[in-house]
């Protein structure tokens, strides 16, 4: 065996281990810290496969943005552990129901997977040879010319995304004293100031 | 082995000795560092007096409308990257779809400006 094929032992093993901490851990902040170790193992895994843009994107995108995601949803559900082990009983036949339905779909799926003997080449004939051009240089000849239906709905998606967020999450407190930074710099002093020529004793 | 995952050997490495030293670090004191709990060593200090609450309290959903806008900007970047390498062979369709993806973006942007999503009250 080559080195390559140990540390694809590693992270596969770390990658399915984690998967399984990831469900099993009793408490949902270590349960999302098994799910960032599960990520870098599958980003070690993409390297492996030489999808070199992808497990940087798995790195910046998923450990970096959407780990911190998870941890805010986490610890903005106030979570009560001992309200969650009680519930537990009276979920679980439904979620090993719903997890039985998923596991005979994927069975059936992978059963009947035949390959048509064209799949290869028609790849082939779309995506420039790994060998001559580099991972990120093939994606990018590719995305933007001939995916540029999928790119622009992909922008779309984004865009519906952070309109959506805004819409949901986004109150105003009322009585927040705001800086206006053109109504300071605007000003004017002759009118913001006043001078009184005050009489002695007399007062204003 | 191939060139491209030789090149990747150094970072191998280095997760190799990160997780020795980790361990290393764990392994030694449990085995060697004196051990004596008791009930106002182990308890939360609060500036030496009690603590008022527990600390898992709800955060501000402000901070998850921060954090779901940058990971939309770091997508909107994540394309560019594969679209500045393949600059010179996407040709002028490629380089005017980059020009539509993100001016469809910059909509987005001027909404959440507009809207004072990225003020902090």
């Amino acid at each position: 065996m080559t080195v390559a094929d140990y540390a694809f032992y590693l992270f596969a093993i770390v990658l399915t281990a984690a998967g399984l901490m990831t469900i099993f851990a009793r408490n949902p902040v270590h349960s999302v810290l098994w799910l960032i170790c599960a990520f870098l193992s599958a980003s070690g895994l993409f390297v492996l496969l030489g999808a070199e843009f992808l497990a940087m994107l798995m790195l910046i995108v998923y450990v970096g943005a959407v780990a911190v995601l998870f941890l805010f949803v986490v610890m903005m559900l106030d979570v009560d552990f001992s309200e969650l082990k009680a519930g537990m009983a009276q979920h679980l036949p439904v979620g090993l129901l719903i997890g039985l339905v998923i596991l005979m779909q994927l069975t059936i799926v992978a059963g009947d997977w035949i390959w048509a003997d064209a799949a290869p080449m028609l790849r082939a004939a779309v995506a420039p040879p790994p060998a001559e051009v580099e991972n990120t240089a093939a994606l990018g000849q590719l995305i933007y010319t001939r995916y540029v239906l999928l790119f622009q709905l992909a922008g779309l998606v984004l865009l519906v995304a952070m309109i959506g967020a805004i819409v949901l999450t986004l109150r105003h407190r009322a009585n927040v004293k705001r800086q206006d930074v053109l109504a300071q710099l605007y000003r004017d002093p002759a009118r913001a100031v006043e001078l009184k020529d005050v009489q002695p004793g007399q007062g204003i | 082995m191939d060139g491209l995952l030789r090149e990747y050997l150094p970072i191998l490495v280095f997760l190799g000795i990160a997780i020795g030293l980790g361990l290393v670090l764990i392994v030694i004191p449990a085995l060697l560092a004196p051990y004596r709990p008791d009930p106002e060593k182990t308890s939360a200090y609060e500036c030496g007096f009690n603590a008022f609450d527990d600390a898992r309290m709800k955060f501000d959903v402000r901070f998850y409308l921060v954090s779901i806008l940058f990971i939309i900007f770091d997508l909107e970047v994540a394309f560019l990257f594969p679209w500045a390498v393949a600059f010179k062979d996407v040709g002028l369709f490629g380089f005017w779809s980059m020009m539509v993806f993100l001016a469809v973006l910059t909509i987005g942007f001027a909404y959440e400006w507009k809207k004072g999503a990225l003020e902090w009250e």
